[in-house]
């Protein structure tokens, strides 16, 4: 067999790639990346979430006609993707920056190339590519047409036009870039575990991250409580929907300051205790969609309820400009 | 930049260039939406006249890239040609007066056409001579036309799912258009669309090739491509990869399984592929094969290879955008990425047999199959049951190797693989990874085979599953879910097959018909609907929903014998409702109906039978035809006297034939009875005043009918025109 090797591969051996960027150098270069071209710089957000759309700057700022554009990394908290920090990969918790461009700006993928060439890759030495990848998010009735982009084979970023999230069409169309910053370090990096990724010059990626990892997939898959995490679910849900209930039975200005964006924390919370109740494999098949139903209803009200609400709010400013 | 416009019969003409440059369309979508550019550009240039229609299907030419889509016309016309129309009027003998000066009638058309009445002239119709007016409509440019309809073109190609980029209020596309060239003669089409100006400047390879270059005409558009490191043309990206892969095997002595739909797929996938090699640890071959390729070709559109020997080499062809990779980091990218999956599957490979495949069953108690219908283990137990009723049938029906323990066995293991970490991670193995385990584990052959098979045959060109046991279990998956699924109502709609039971009642008649099968489908329906009663969650299939089932499955048959044994619908709706209990056995009825039914004899005989029918029909009123029996004494008609000879005559001779199932010799016995039934019809009265008379005639005809439609019934045949 090792005969084969020899005979067919190219004559030379691949090479080491150069000493690539540490996790947190390549998070700090691809916010000061973003920040450079009219990205304001926000902070992950407190509250457990699956993916960055979910964060509030996505979901919410994609509604609706103001132009926006951030960066800002969220650790994504995947319960049934956990592996007790065992497998070189998988991760329970993945740390995603993300990108929200409105609008989509004409030349958005050479902005986008251009970021992976300020981290260190040569564009015209790689096989970089945009294979179709449609995203979708029933619990937030969201969705998107993009790809995802390959890096030698390696999948690095979800590249989105959003169409809708939180069930409304939107207009204008805003682009979002996810990239999968534990990957690219790997890759950066050439190491194959995620775990040995130089998490600064210093500090390793197990390090940080190992007992996290072991600790949360322990708890999703063996220790988290059937019974009372679907108590929280309820209860969330219940106080989500009272929320969302008292804010329409208010009239025009009385809208004003109520506390929509407490309901979306909730809704959250719904979407958290749901995947982990998925996790623990604690849901059937039909009551999952029953599950991600009631969540996105939420998330579709607390959408058309932000858009009243900002809506209104932007009149207002328009009339004391006037 | 000059126009170069050719000169033809004296009329100038150009070529075009059209080029839509595009965000990355998806690689399956871009053959399809080529063929429907070139189809619609084809309209276009018929309804404009700008090519002609014996020309235009062969002048023009579509393809695409992933950046692109691409269409090249030649010899259209720059202008439209001037077309003279001669408008009628008033009749000569009303425009004019006795002194042939012109009328008002004559005026006010000539007004109307907005010519002076000295510019009218005078046609000669067949009713006589006519006024009439001749209006030159001059031909618009191409140009304008072009600028008017390319944009509607652009809009009318359809995509399975497109998207909005510049707003709710912007023109849906697969994905953004970025830049579009147009040019015709040299010249741009003006027009903008989503923002984007026409123009003469086409982009390169999106890492290799120059951002902004200029073209001239299609000769100078392919090679300006070329230079920058783009192979418009999907075959010379095809052709490309298929010689670097023969090279790059040839020299290892290696190959690699034919695959044009991944050849097609990496094609579409890059706009200057170039193959390369990247090796794995061959430790990794003792995995099985199926998992290697599942991983190499589906996840990473890799080519695998192996050996002369047919033995999978630890190496792999991957489809680069790129014409080299000369430090091998490409190569070094793609191979740790197979590493990761690689060595996700042997965990998996490992972990999962920690335990007997066997030993997952209690699991797929929490495996919902259906909400109604309980969990797939309570599936597997109605499957044990219909594996075991099915091997038991074909065993008595003289198939010497059914065998009941092995069925009961295979239908066991069958779905115990669904709760493993490796089909957890390669849903489409199911079935392949349980046979292996089941293999690997030491279970019989046949039985690993039948596990392996049992989804087998997921399509009309999927083979069946290679063994009987195999079918056995397959047949019993399938009549499960059919008979299951419409139980609690959840039947599939036109749009809504979630459970793909249209695929599972294909699969059904594939496997009776393709293994000769004996059996009887209403007997299997039933079997299936006891099993589903006996076993939790309990649930009753009515004697309706047993029908609904039988006749959903006997669709199935009916399209599966039009569309792929090319039966026409009358054959086999003639030879169905003889019955069609057992397929196979009304498959070779059918046969025979398309066999004889050109025959001399037949058609007539075919229409007289029609004719016997509708004449019970009439008579249907207070006639019970089941009790009606023949008095042969009151036969007193020659005509009618033989044809009840040549019935017991020829009755006996086709119930031989039918006995042996030579159903076409029967059928052949049947059409002598034509000159008999001729003679009837046309001697013999039936309707007549005497009711003896008129009953024993009914009888007749009712036992002639019933006797000879055991095969097929001919009154459901049409004409020839009907096939």
């Amino acid at each position: 067999m090792k005969k084969h090797v020899k005979k067919i591969a190219d004559a030379k051996p691949a090479a080491k790639l150069v000493k690539g960027l540490s996790f947190q150098d390549l998070l700090l270069k691809l916010e000061e990346y973003w920040t450079r071209r009219d990205c304001i710089l926000q902070q992950p957000y407190d509250i457990e979430v699956g993916a960055g759309t979910m964060h509030p700057e996505t979901f919410l700022r994609v509604l609706g006609p103001e132009p926006y554009r951030v960066v800002y990394a969220q650790p994504s908290r995947r319960p049934a993707d956990g592996r007790y920090g065992e497998n070189p990969n998988r991760l329970y918790k993945h740390t995603q920056l993300q990108v929200i461009l409105k609008p989509a700006p004409a030349d958005v993928q050479d902005l986008y190339l251009e970021s992976l060439a300020a981290v260190g890759i040569n564009l015209k030495e790689h096989d970089i590519r945009f294979e179709e990848d449609n995203w979708e998010s029933p619990t937030l009735g969201a969705w998107g047409i993009g790809w995802q982009v390959l890096l030698d084979g390696q999948e690095i970023t979800q590249f989105t036009y959003f169409q809708q999230s939180g069930g409304q069409n939107l207009d204008p169309i805003s682009v979002e870039l996810t990239y999968g910053l534990d990957r690219i370090a790997s890759y950066l990096q050439g190491v194959d575990n995620v775990f040995d990724v130089r998490w600064s010059e210093t500090v390793t990626y197990r390090q940080v991250r190992l007992a996290e990892e072991q600790q949360f997939s322990a708890y999703s898959f063996d220790y988290a409580d059937a019974v009372s995490t679907r108590k929280q679910f309820d209860l969330a849900e219940a106080e989500s929907a009272r929320l969302l209930a008292a804010y329409a039975s208010l009239k025009g200005p009385q809208k004003k300051g109520f506390p929509i964006l407490q309901a979306y924390d909730l809704c959250l919370k719904c979407s958290h205790l749901f995947n982990l109740l998925d996790a623990r494999g604690a849901i059937s098949v039909t009551e999952r969609a029953a599950m991600i139903a009631r969540v996105r209803k939420l998330a579709i009200r607390v959408a058309a309820a932000w858009l009243e609400q900002s809506g209104g709010a932007a009149r207002d400013a328009a009339k004391v400009v006037a | 930049m000059k126009a170069k416009a050719a000169v033809e019969g004296g009329k100038s003409r150009g070529d075009f260039l059209f080029e839509i440059g595009c965000e990355e369309i998806p690689a399956g979508m871009i053959l399809t939406a080529s063929r429907e550019l070139k189809a619609l550009l084809q309209k276009q240039f018929l309804a404009n006249g700008l090519l002609e229609e014996k020309s235009a299907e062969a002048s023009i030419e579509a393809f695409g890239a992933p950046r692109r889509l691409v269409a090249i016309a030649r010899g259209v016309r720059m202008r439209q040609e001037d077309v003279t129309r001669e408008i009628t009027g008033p009749p000569k003998s009303v425009a004019y007066d006795q002194v042939g000066e012109p009328t008002r009638a004559a005026m006010s058309f000539a007004e109307k056409q907005g010519i002076p009445v000295s510019k009218l002239s005078i046609v000669n119709t067949p009713k006589g001579e006519y006024l009439c007016a001749k209006q030159v409509v001059i031909g618009r440019p191409a140009l304008k036309i072009l600028g008017e309809v390319l944009p509607q073109v652009i809009l009318e190609i359809s995509w399975p799912r497109s998207m909005y980029w510049t707003g709710a209020h912007g023109p849906r596309f697969i994905r953004p258009i970025r830049w579009i060239v147009a040019l015709l003669g040299g010249k741009v089409v003006p027009f903008s669309f989503a923002g984007v100006q026409t123009g003469s400047h086409t982009e390169g390879h999106r890492f290799l090739g120059k951002k902004h270059i200029p073209v001239k005409s299609p000769a100078d558009y392919e090679i300006k491509l070329k230079k920058n490191f783009v192979l418009g043309r999907p075959a010379e990206r095809e052709s490309k990869i298929a010689t670097e892969i023969r090279a790059l095997t040839s020299r290892g002595g290696l190959r690699t399984h034919e695959d044009t739909e991944l050849l097609r797929l990496v094609a579409y996938l890059n706009e200057y592929p170039s193959v390369i090699v990247g090796d794995f640890d061959p430790a990794y071959l003792a995995l099985p094969d199926e998992i290697l390729l599942t991983v190499m070709r589906d996840h990473q559109k890799y080519f695998g290879l192996e050996s002369r020997n047919g033995e999978l080499a630890p190496h792999f062809l991957a489809v680069i955008n790129l014409p080299k990779d000369p430090k091998g980091l490409v190569r070094a990218g793609h191979e740790r990425v197979l590493r990761a999956r690689f060595a996700d599957a042997q965990f998996f490979w490992q972990t999962d047999q920690k335990i007997k495949l066997g030993d997952y069953l209690p699991k797929l108690a929490a495996v919902t199959y259906e909400s109604r219908l309980g969990s797939y283990s309570d599936k597997v137990a109605r499957m044990r049951s219909l594996a075991r009723w099915l091997a038991e049938q074909w065993f008595s029906g003289g198939v010497s190797q059914a065998d009941v323990a092995g069925s009961d066995r295979a239908a066991e293991l069958a779905k115990c693989d669904l709760v493993t970490g490796m089909v957890g991670e390669f849903p489409e193995l199911q079935g392949v990874v349980g046979g292996l385990y089941a293999r690997a584990q030491g279970e019989a052959e046949d039985i690993a085979w039948a596990v392996y098979d049992h989804y087998k045959p997921l399509g009309l060109d999927d083979p069946l599953p290679r063994n009987l046991t195999g079918c056995a279990v397959a047949l019993a998956d399938k009549l499960d879910s059919l008979v299951a699924c419409f139980a609690v109502g959840a039947v599939p709609t036109g749009s809504s097959d979630p459970f793909a039971l249209r695929r599972a009642a294909q699969g059904i008649v594939k496997i009776i018909l393709e293994r000769k099968l004996p059996l009887s489908i209403s007997a299997a329906i039933s079997a299936a609907a006891k099993a589903l009663k006996e076993n939790a969650p309990r649930i009753e299939a009515s004697e309706a929903v047993q029908k609904q089932v039988l006749d959903f499955l006997l669709e199935r048959a009916r399209y599966i014998l039009r569309e792929r044994h090319g039966f026409a619908y009358d054959e086999i709706n003639a030879a169905f409702a003889a019955g069609a209990d057992d397929l196979v056995d009304a498959v070779d009825r059918v046969a025979a109906v398309k066999a004889i039914r050109n025959m001399k004899n037949f058609v007539p005989l075919a229409a007289s039978f029609k004719r016997i029918r509708n004449i019970l029909e009439k008579s249907a009123s207070g006639i019970d035809k089941s009790q009606l029996t023949v008095q042969a004494d009151l036969l007193w008609e020659p005509a009618e006297r033989e044809l009840y000879a040549a019935a017991q005559r020829i009755g006996e001779e086709a119930t031989r034939k039918k006995k042996v199932r030579k159903y076409r010799e029967a059928l052949e016995a049947i059409s002598e009875l034509r000159p008999a039934v001729d003679l009837f019809f046309d001697k013999v009265l039936v309707m007549v005043e005497d009711q003896n008379v008129r009953r024993n005639r009914v009888a007749l005809l009712a036992g002639l009918l019933k006797e000879f439609s055991t095969i097929a019934d001919f009154s459901e045949l049409g004409g020839e025109e009907a096939k």
